[in-house]
């Protein structure tokens, strides 16, 4: 479809001025379609192209405080070289990372368009620019059918339905959807979900890659099988290092729920297995005989797994692929949003800046959202408490700047990220003798500023325990590219309103109201409308993302919208939407309701 | 619930005046005066189900005279469906029947009140049958046309004429409309206490409350039935139960198959418009919008038939349910956008209620009337289709004629009860094929189309290996049939997509195959026939087949006999082939939707005698019409036997093998006339003499026909088929057939009394084919069945089927020509220089074409035109 990368910028410009705006404020929420991109997450460029990569990441708040109108980001942008702009989004596109200093880029970024901007472009001839675009831009514009949105949507869906015994499905779940929606190419984000088989209980989870996605893939395969070991008592574990040590065949721990597209390095299996045994053998040895408490495991699991990642990096390996490969999994990192459910025990725990949220439905039928997981970013007063007392006084100013840590890395926990974790000595050792691809690359090079006391990053999470109540009818596990585009309240009001409405969408009934032949066919429509929209999606987490994406200002869902947000280029879609990664949990809540019930 | 106020309200305002001194004291009225009058004993009739069609049928029983009736409802009097239905009486219908029986009901409500005193809430308003696209225009006029020569006023309108009718209809979408004057509404329920008012007044017993838990039968004949409040011994049972026909007709020691199935049906009524609608505001059907609209009090009462139905009760329910039923406005949607599409003025009006009234539907979308081929004395009239107002007076009078009579005084086949068999009583068929049926109801019909559940049902052991060379299917009586084959590179779905009145796109596919008949060999799968046989231990099948047959059936052993099995009027009830396979037994062919018609029929006349035997062999051959001048070679080289006419004479029947298949039943003739062999293979051998024939015949040109090219063939050559053509009501010597009757065969045969009456008097009307003189087949209308013949200006009678003949470039009809006397609307005879000596017309949609009307079929014509061909082309190898 483009030509060159002007053209692409074009229409994705066009794009901006074209989209209805988000219906709370029209700028910020330009900036905030804009910006994704760069905004996020870490701040360390890859490429040569560094420099100007802090240039766009930076300038948009600005503009935001500038420029209240969302149309004038058009001419703005149009003013700096187009060529310019396209190679920094096409080198920014999927990483979550920016500037080196972000002074630097505040300087740069003054002189340059906007100067412009001033001079060239007074006010009043802001919309004939956007007239004019517009008008070219017209012919461009093609449009996805609704079955080619479908099939984009529902590429990666999976759902998993528990299965029954005797016709009674005696688990407190009924089963999950699971999607995820690209940005990224490839995607960055990954999903994991099993059913632990040595203890009870089920483990899902979603994984936030950044910095590529070789993080969030190892600790997709692995985190599971470290908590589910942390969880099996000593004899499971005596039984499982014996049939390891006389090559018996081994008791399956988990049994994976999978989508095609979501798969295991089998490369790295041997090595990863090894890892593995060596924890269990540890747990064997350290035999408590205290029975395991779910929230201790979690957070064992998740530390456990960070320091075998850590330290498989510093080994190294005689195989060159899988050499470079533990690299690259240190190098980069991920975040973690696991949920374990037994019976009525839902555990969650959680790194980084994912969310998982309880959908519970009040007597009235109203849905009303539960946050179980508190984000380490930022915007949570006590993760910056935390990070600042965990670090001397003089770095007081420095190890938080720019709502990142240290000025880069947006989340303050993480797996992986070894650069916010060891030492600048280990660090230059590890990439010295490190293989080539690796000291050739700029970000891994790079120490970040104000580097003194590490480590300045953990992977230990936070576990939050809730016990589960017959309204609370799902859960929703999902990356910050849904929740920052969708308001918690929402999220769970439409996998409310989708899984109840699947089964049984209430009648109407006139009955004694006084109704027009006009207002009942005005309803009706609407009805028929939200029921087609919803039949579309068997599957929750693609009607969440549906809705994520093709929102207009009325919460409905728009299809041109959608159909432009799903054919941009791939280069340019990270700059208007990050990965998407959403499980939806559904509970079983006549089995929550008779636990809850034997309990008390 | 409003509405079943209302009728309760109306219900004990009726009540007093029902009980007036002079009207019968057997009656039980509301439920307020316990105790119920006990029930008779015995009765000559028991009618089941107290709505408007078991009243009708009571209602008319009396009036013919029979007077020990009793009518049985498992409720209230007029409580189901036609407490709830919309009550327009309208004469617009797609078959001659149904559109005498709504005349008739019509004409019947309009005077009830009159004769019963009770108010039926009859308005004449006439109805308005809308047309938003061409072809619908085409089907209203097709109509319209039947309906003038009924003598029903009607009229072809612009949409401007339209909005001068009807004050709120929006007419910028239609193409034009049908205007019936005459048509009316009613208040159904009412119609339906006055026929009981009148019923009960000539003696019938009427008991509300007591229902029928099973009908008692013995030896094949109505005993009596089993109610909750005891027996009654009874003669004749009618099943007038609605919904419940099917479920009751099961519950028989016997079971009697009612194919019939209920389907949600929804309706809207409103409050009162601000300036309240008139109440002779004309109905208002929207076919295309699939709606229709009347005035209701002040207001509007609207409802249609979706195209996703909800079909209900497939499990069977009791009555309660029919109560309790919940609107469904999401259901209902579409059919609102269509009402305020084609009223948009009505956006500010007040729902008052969403009826949901269930109707019950049939297979094939007619109703069901008649006797049960299985239990004597076992009525039906059920399934309406939702039309029960409009019907149930004709349908009530038909049927109460047939019971007294012994038959009704129209020709009713299209709603006998035995065009359908046992096939089509399985609740799966019947739950699938309704929800086709009722958006059908307002669906264009076009010519030949067929319906598309249900299927794949009965086929022959062929199936496969003409599907996969592209057979196009229609069904008959279950059964799978070839239409036409598609060569191999044609577009395939514009061709299923071919709906038209116009020349259809087949056209060219058939002619080819016509073209092979005629010059080459072609094979055509008839399986689908009715093939009975009949034998005995001496002479029995011989004495009892010259009884039931016209025809002499004393013939050689091999020889085949065409002929007919009348009635006592002499008319058709089946028209056969039969071949003497020897002395003492024979094989019998009839048409396809014969199966179970004709099976009662001969189990009817035939003496109970364990050494008869009749049997239904339908199943045990693959029959196989091979057809055209080379179809001889083909069977000689495949059977080292000639073939030739020497060697095996015309209607020529034998045993022999074919390939390596023995006792294949070889029989010479065709159903078109065309030279050519039946062959009736058992079916394991069916698939190696068809591959062996298209094998051998390859040489001959051999290839795959169907229905199309055969039906095509038939007509030219002015064959009629029973069904079509002949009816109950034709006999032989008025379709050009008494050379098949032998009068003085020496032995009688039923009906042989009345066509030596006939003989002596003279026919009425005469089987006449019509060739079409300035009729374009590119550019007119085609003509299908139905369509007035005019001669000399007047109406003289209908075809009853046409074809496009490709050996005469021309279409053929052929109809029933009659003589009606031009005052007293008499039919006076007809005789063959009356035909001969008229100019005529056909009236398709309207549109008057000239035809030239034949008695005989011209055989000499067919032969002098080859022999021409072959002189040119002589002629031009000459050169």
């Amino acid at each position: 479809m483009l030509e060159s990368g002007c053209c692409s910028s074009f229409s994705a410009l066009s794009l901006v001025t074209s989209l209805p705006c988000f219906p709370w404020a029209g700028p910020a929420a330009l900036w905030m379609l804009a910006a994704s991109c760069c905004d996020r997450r870490m701040c360390v460029c890859p490429g040569p192209r560094r420099i100007a990569i802090p240039v766009r990441s930076s300038r948009l708040p600005l503009f935001s405080d500038a420029m209240p109108a969302p149309t004038q980001l058009f001419p703005l942008i149009r003013n700096c070289e187009i060529g310019r702009i396209y190679n920094t989004v096409c080198y920014c596109h999927h990483k979550h990372l920016c500037c080196l200093s972000p002074h630097l880029a505040h300087n740069h970024l003054r002189c340059a368009p906007q100067k412009k901007l001033a001079t060239l472009c007074p006010k009043e001839n802001f919309n004939q620019f956007i007239h004019a675009r517009s008008y070219v831009s017209t012919p461009q514009r093609f449009y996805l059918t609704p079955p080619q949105v479908n099939s984009i949507l529902k590429a990666n869906e999976y759902s998993f339905k528990v299965p029954e015994f005797d016709g009674k499905n005696v688990s407190s779940i009924l089963g999950f959807d699971s999607n995820q929606l690209p940005a990224n190419a490839p995607i960055e984000d990954r999903r994991s979900a099993a059913t632990c088989l040595q203890t009870r209980g089920m483990l899902l989870g979603v994984f936030d890659g950044h910095a590529g996605c070789a993080c969030a893939q190892a600790v997709s395969e692995r985190l599971f099988y470290y908590i589910a070991v942390s969880l099996l008592p000593h004899e499971t574990l005596l039984e499982i290092e014996n049939a390891v040590e006389s090559g018996h065949a081994l008791l399956p721990i988990l049994q994976w729920h999978k989508h095609p597209n979501d798969y295991f390095s089998k490369e790295a299996s041997k090595l990863y297995f090894n890892s593995l045994r060596t924890y269990w053998q540890e747990l064997i040895d350290l035999n408590t005989g205290e029975t395991t408490d779910v929230k201790e495991a979690l957070i064992n699991a998740f530390k456990r797994l960070d320091n075998d990642i850590s330290l498989e990096a510093q080994v190294g390996d005689p195989n060159s692929f899988l050499n470079y490969l533990v690299l690259r999994v240190a190098f980069s990192g991920a975040t973690a949003c696991v949920a374990h459910v037994d019976g009525v025990d839902l555990h969650i725990a959680n790194t980084g800046d994912s969310r998982a949220m309880l959908g519970v439905q009040e007597e009235d039928g109203s849905w009303s959202a539960v946050t179980l997981s508190y984000d380490h970013n930022a915007q949570n007063e006590s993760e910056i408490e935390r990070v600042k007392l965990e670090h001397p006084k003089s770095e007081e100013k420095s190890v938080v700047k720019q709502d990142r840590l240290l000025g880069l890395l947006m989340p303050f926990r993480a797996f992986g990220d070894v650069k916010f974790k060891w030492s600048i000595e280990l660090q230059k050792r590890v990439i010295e003798s490190g293989p080539d691809q690796l000291n050739d690359n700029e970000y891994t090079k790079f120490i970040p500023p104000n580097y003194h006391t590490p480590p300045y990053l953990t992977a230990e999470p936070e576990v939050i325990h809730h016990k589960l109540r017959p309204q609370d009818k799902f859960l929703v596990l999902a990356t910050d590219g849904l929740w920052e585009t969708m308001h918690r309240q929402d999220v769970v009001r439409i996998v409310g309103e989708y899984l109840t409405g699947v089964h049984h969408q209430q009648p109407i009934a006139v009955g004694g109201y006084k109704v027009t032949l006009g207002q009942m066919h005005g309803l009706l429509t609407e009805r028929r409308a939200r029921i087609s929209s919803a039949f579309e999606d068997q599957n929750a987490a693609t009607h969440l993302i549906r809705h994520a994406v093709g929102n207009n200002e009325f919460g409905t869902v728009d299809h041109e919208r959608l159909s432009k947000m799903l054919s941009l280029p791939e280069e340019l879609a990270r700059m208007y939407r990050d990965d998407i990664t959403i499980i939806v949990v559904q509970f079983n809540s006549h089995i929550v309701g008779a636990c809850q019930n034997e309990e008390f | 619930m409003f509405l079943r106020l209302l009728s309760d309200v109306r219900w004990r305002t009726a009540s007093p005046r029902w009980r007036s001194p002079s009207s019968s004291q057997h009656m039980t009225t509301s439920a307020a005066e316990p105790p119920p009058i006990s029930l008779p004993a015995q009765a000559q009739v028991v009618i089941c189900g107290g709505g408007i069609v078991g009243t009708s049928v009571a209602y008319h029983l009396s009036k013919l005279g029979w007077k020990d009736i009793v009518l049985l409802e498992q409720g209230r009097l007029a409580a189901g469906s036609t407490r709830f239905c919309a009550g327009i009486v309208s004469t617009v219908r797609h078959l001659s029947i149904e559109l005498k029986m709504a005349d008739y009901s019509n004409k019947l409500y309009q005077q009830l009140e009159q004769e019963t005193g009770i108010k039926t809430g009859y308005v004449k308003t006439g109805s308005i049958s809308l047309a938003q696209t061409q072809d619908r225009l085409i089907s209203l006029k097709r109509i319209a046309s039947r309906l003038s020569v009924m003598g029903i006023p009607c009229e072809i309108m612009a949409p401007k004429q339209v909005a001068q009718l009807h004050p709120l209809i929006n007419i910028h979408d239609l193409v034009g409309a049908m205007y019936v004057p005459e048509d009316a509404v009613v208040s159904s329920v009412d119609v339906s206490l006055a026929l009981a008012n009148a019923a009960s007044r000539n003696g019938v017993q009427i008991h509300e409350r007591t229902s029928i838990s099973h009908v008692m039968v013995q030896k094949g004949c109505v005993t009596g039935v089993e109610t909750d409040r005891g027996q009654i011994e009874c003669q004749y049972f009618v099943n007038c139960a609605g919904q419940w026909a099917y479920e009751l007709g099961l519950s028989n020691e016997e079971p009697v198959s009612i194919p019939l199935h209920g389907c949600e049906h929804f309706y809207l009524l409103t409050r009162p418009l601000k300036k309240p609608l008139e109440s002779n505001t004309p109905t208002i059907v929207d076919l295309d919008g699939r709606i229709y609209i009347r005035s209701w009090q002040g207001g509007i009462l609207s409802g249609g038939f979706e195209k996703n139905p909800k079909p209900i009760f497939t499990e069977g329910r009791n009555q309660l349910e029919i109560q309790n039923l919940h609107e469904d406005w999401d259901h209902f949607e579409p059919l609102l956008s269509s009402l305020l599409r084609r009223m948009p003025g009505l956006e500010a009006l007040e729902i008052m209620q969403l009826v949901n009234c269930p109707e019950s539907f049939t297979p094939d979308m007619r109703c069901i009337m008649g006797e049960s081929p299985t239990v004597q004395g076992y009525f039906v009239l059920a399934g309406m289709n939702s039309a029960g107002t409009s019907f149930g007076g004709g349908a009530g009078r038909y049927l109460a004629e047939w019971m007294v009579n012994g038959c009704p005084s129209e020709n009713v086949w299209p709603l006998d009860l035995k065009r359908f068999g046992a096939l089509q009583s399985s609740r799966t068929f019947l739950r699938h094929r309704v929800m086709e049926v009722m958006p059908l109801i307002y669906d264009l019909k076009v010519p030949r189309w067929d319906f598309q559940t249900g299927r794949q049902l009965r086929t022959s052991p062929l199936y496969d290996r003409l599907d996969a060379q592209g057979a196009r299917w229609m069904e008959k009586h279950g059964f799978e049939r070839p239409k036409y084959f598609v060569p191999p590179g044609k577009d395939l779905l514009a061709l299923d997509q071919s709906k038209t009145f116009y020349k259809p796109d087949w056209f060219d596919i058939v002619g080819s195959e016509v073209k092979c008949c005629k010059e080459a060999v072609c094979v055509i799968d008839m399986s689908s026939f009715t093939k009975f046989e009949i034998s005995s231990t001496g002479e029995q099948a011989l004495e009892v087949l010259q009884y039931l047959f016209s025809n002499d059936l004393d013939v050689p052993v091999g020889h085949i006999v065409h002929t007919g099995m009348l009635n006592e009027e002499g008319g058709y009830e089946n028209d056969c082939s039969i071949a003497r396979l020897n002395k003492r037994s024979f094989f019998m062919i009839s048409p396809t939707d014969q199966q179970v018609h004709c099976w009662a029929w001969l189990k009817k006349h035939m003496p109970n005698d364990s050494n008869l035997l009749l049997e239904d062999v339908t199943w045990k051959y693959t029959a196989l019409n091979l057809i055209g001048p080379r179809a001889v070679d083909v069977l000689s080289e495949l059977s080292y036997v000639p073939m030739t006419p020497e060697h095996f004479p015309s209607l020529f029947c034998k045993e022999m093998s074919v390939g390596y298949a023995n006792g294949i039943r070889v029989m010479s003739m065709t159903h078109t006339g065309e030279p050519g062999f039946m062959l009736y293979i058992p079916i394991e051998y069916a698939l190696h003499v068809y591959n062996e024939l298209m094998s051998v015949g390859q040489k001959y040109g051999i290839r795959n026909a169907g229905y199309y090219a055969l039906r095509s063939l038939r007509i030219e050559k002015f064959f009629a088929f029973w069904g079509q053509d002949l009816d109950t009501f034709t006999t032989p010597l008025e379709c050009g057939r008494e050379f098949r009757v032998k009068l003085d065969k020496g032995t009688d045969f039923i009906g042989r009394d009345a066509l030596m009456q006939q003989k002596q008097d003279g026919v009425c009307k005469r089987f006449t084919m019509f060739i079409l003189e300035d009729h374009d087949t590119d550019l007119h209308l085609w003509p299908w069945w139905g369509e007035p013949i005019y001669r000399n200006g007047h109406y003289v009678g209908k075809t009853t089927s046409s074809a496009y003949s490709y050996t005469l470039d021309r279409h053929v009809c052929l109809g029933f020509v009659q003589n009606f006397d031009e005052e007293t609307r008499e039919a006076l005879v007809v005789t063959p220089d009356f035909i001969n000596r008229g100019e005529y017309e056909i009236d398709i949609a309207g549109q008057r074409f000239q035809a030239k009307a034949k008695l005989y079929p011209f055989s000499s014509l067919f032969t002098q035109r080859r022999r021409k061909d072959e002189m040119e082309l002589s002629g031009y190898h000459g050169k």
